[in-house]
């Protein structure tokens, strides 16, 4: 079935008249563009309401750790030990924020000190850190058949699970008290968001890359925030400026020889340029 | 998700039923966060029907009060509902009006959007259902803030975003209205106005209504009962009682008259 959903995607966009068309690798970078990307403009949408940019921003730095975490423990594929840090993180720095009294900004700003410093420690150690330099600027030409079909199962499950808890969120965004008096386990709703941001977060790092990962969470909401008048304008501009320049990006990354995911963000960028021009002009 | 049911609390539609009878009460309502007391033995009725305001001043426990009876503070003591057969209520619908300040002015989300997410399990951000739109609309009309309904929160004015606030916290008809400074920054004529129309719903929905506020001279003309809270009841009363009592002149003086 998966097999046969692959192929039919190679054969159709291998009819389109462009050299990058030609690559299997192009196409399937594509298909993880088209993946990641909307999930990722969604979830920017309640990251820049709720200005959580320096907490998603810290759950990528994470990463540095949760990889050490993997090689110490020998895992293979440190995914499940990055994931499972980036949780631990997460829980770690809602509880700075509640028992700590310390400002959010403060509070995260430690912690990732804290755990860029060990994973940097951990890592290089012996001298070996350019092993995992890739994970800095991110490699979206190298993703699997396979790995396809865990960001699409990753995706629907996570956008099922930001849409049961979208309207509490935007309460709480809007005025915290209010969202207690109207729901229940409004504080929850926040605290659920945060996991499932730090699991998406890291699941899309090694194709994006530690360094410009939190930009395609935040840029293609910033641009979408400078365009809506509501809720819905600001959700389907946030994911359609993310469609586009994820595969602008990434197109333009296999003619220049560049990075994808931060050319990707230079696009996103110029969109949010232009937004911005249109809202001083408006 | 917790959904409001449409009209379902004690008062039906706009048919006034002045009962009297049911009553939010609070017993011996203390709260230490610290070691420090913020709230000491609170004594409190508050009655449908009722427009009772709290005064006092900043750090006195105002906000803390309504927090207890919205159930988000931990404190001892006890906090009943009654309905009308004086049986008790365990989870009473509560509208609450917040402190418009508190509210993110820059937010792409209109007051459509509001409404959406605080009575619908639909998300928000996949658009709005007529049935939803015209709920919205009817509450935006208890206020007259219906030609509100599409305008972003952020643009509105201070004396706009309290009516719609007020309609979506009179959505579902509640049990009992909690409002806490709900006209800081608004001007003289919108306070005027405002607690015109917050009497005037009390009296056509038979309301419980809990106001804190620091707008001595203009509720002194609205609230049927004044309480002055100074971390416990130093007074309460009519509005006049309240305004002669020596310990709440002497509290106020100090300070101008907001």
């Amino acid at each position: 079935m998966i097999d046969s959903l692959l192929a039919l995607w190679h054969r159709v966009v291998s009819l389109l008249p462009f050299e990058w068309a030609g690559y299997e690798f192009m196409r399937l970078a594509l298909l993880a563009v088209l993946l990641i990307s909307p999930l990722l403009g969604a979830l920017g949408t309640v990251v820049v309401a709720n200005r959580m940019a320096f907490f998603s921003e810290a759950v990528g730095h994470a990463a540095f750790t949760g990889i050490a975490i993997g090689v110490i423990l020998g895992l293979a594929d440190p995914m499940w030990s990055m994931i499972g840090f980036a949780l631990v993180l997460t829980l770690a720095i809602a509880w700075v924020r509640r028992r700590g009294g310390l400002s959010s900004d403060t509070a995260i700003g430690l912690v990732m000190a804290f755990t860029v410093s060990l994973g940097i420690v951990i890592l290089s150690r012996g001298g070996d850190f350019a092993r995992y330099t890739n994970f800095l600027i991110g490699d979206m030409l190298a993703i699997s058949p396979r790995d396809i079909v865990w960001l699409a199962a990753l995706g629907a499950m996570s956008a099922g699970l930001f849409l049961v808890f979208f309207n509490r969120l935007l309460l709480a965004t809007m005025s915290p008290s209010l969202a207690r008096s109207r729901t229940k386990h409004a504080g929850a709703a926040e605290l659920v968001f945060a996991c499932l941001l730090a699991v998406v977060v890291t699941c899309a790092l090694p194709w994006i890359g530690i360094l410009v990962i939190n930009a395609l969470l935040i840029l293609p909401a910033a641009a979408a925030r400078n365009l809506a008048r509501n809720t819905a304008g600001f959700f389907g501009w946030s994911i359609a400026v993310a469609l586009v320049t994820g595969m602008v990006g990434l197109i333009a990354s296999f003619y220049a020889s560049t990075a994808t995911g931060a050319t990707i963000v230079l696009a996103a960028m110029a969109v949010y340029l232009l937004t911005l021009l249109r809202r001083v002009v408006a | 998700m917790h959904v409001p049911p449409d009209d379902a609390p004690a008062h039906h539609g706009i048919a006034p039923h002045r009962c009297g009878e049911c009553c939010t009460t609070m017993r011996g309502v203390t709260v230490r966060r610290n070691g420090v007391t913020v709230l000491e033995e609170i004594n409190l009725h508050l009655h449908c029907g009722e427009l009772t305001a709290v005064i006092g001043e900043n750090g006195a426990g105002k906000t803390t009060l309504v927090q207890c009876l919205l159930g988000e503070m931990p404190h001892s003591g006890e906090v009943h509902f009654l309905d009308a057969a004086h049986r008790r209520k365990d989870s009473p619908v509560i509208g609450y009006v917040p402190q418009h300040n508190s509210f993110d002015k820059e937010a792409p989300v209109s007051v459509l959007d509001l409404f959406a997410a605080s009575l619908s399990t639909r998300p928000a951000c996949l658009g709005v259902s007529p049935t939803v739109r015209q709920a919205a609309l009817d509450g935006l009309q208890r206020t007259g803030a219906d030609p509100l309904v599409d305008r972003k929160v952020g643009t509105l004015s201070g004396g706009e975003l309290q009516r719609v606030l007020l309609g979506l916290a009179l959505t579902p008809v509640p049990n009992i209205l909690v409002l806490d400074e709900p006209m800081s920054g608004v001007d003289h004529r919108g306070r005027e106005q405002f607690y015109g129309l917050l009497s005037q719903l009390r009296r056509e929905y038979d309301l419980a209504v809990l106001l804190v506020s620091h707008d001595l001279a203009t509720l002194a003309r609205f609230a049927d009962r004044m309480v002055f809270l100074d971390r416990r009841i130093v007074c309460e009363g009519t509005p006049a009682e309240v305004l002669h009592d020596p310990q709440v002149r002497e509290a106020f003086s100090l300070h101008s008259l907001s």
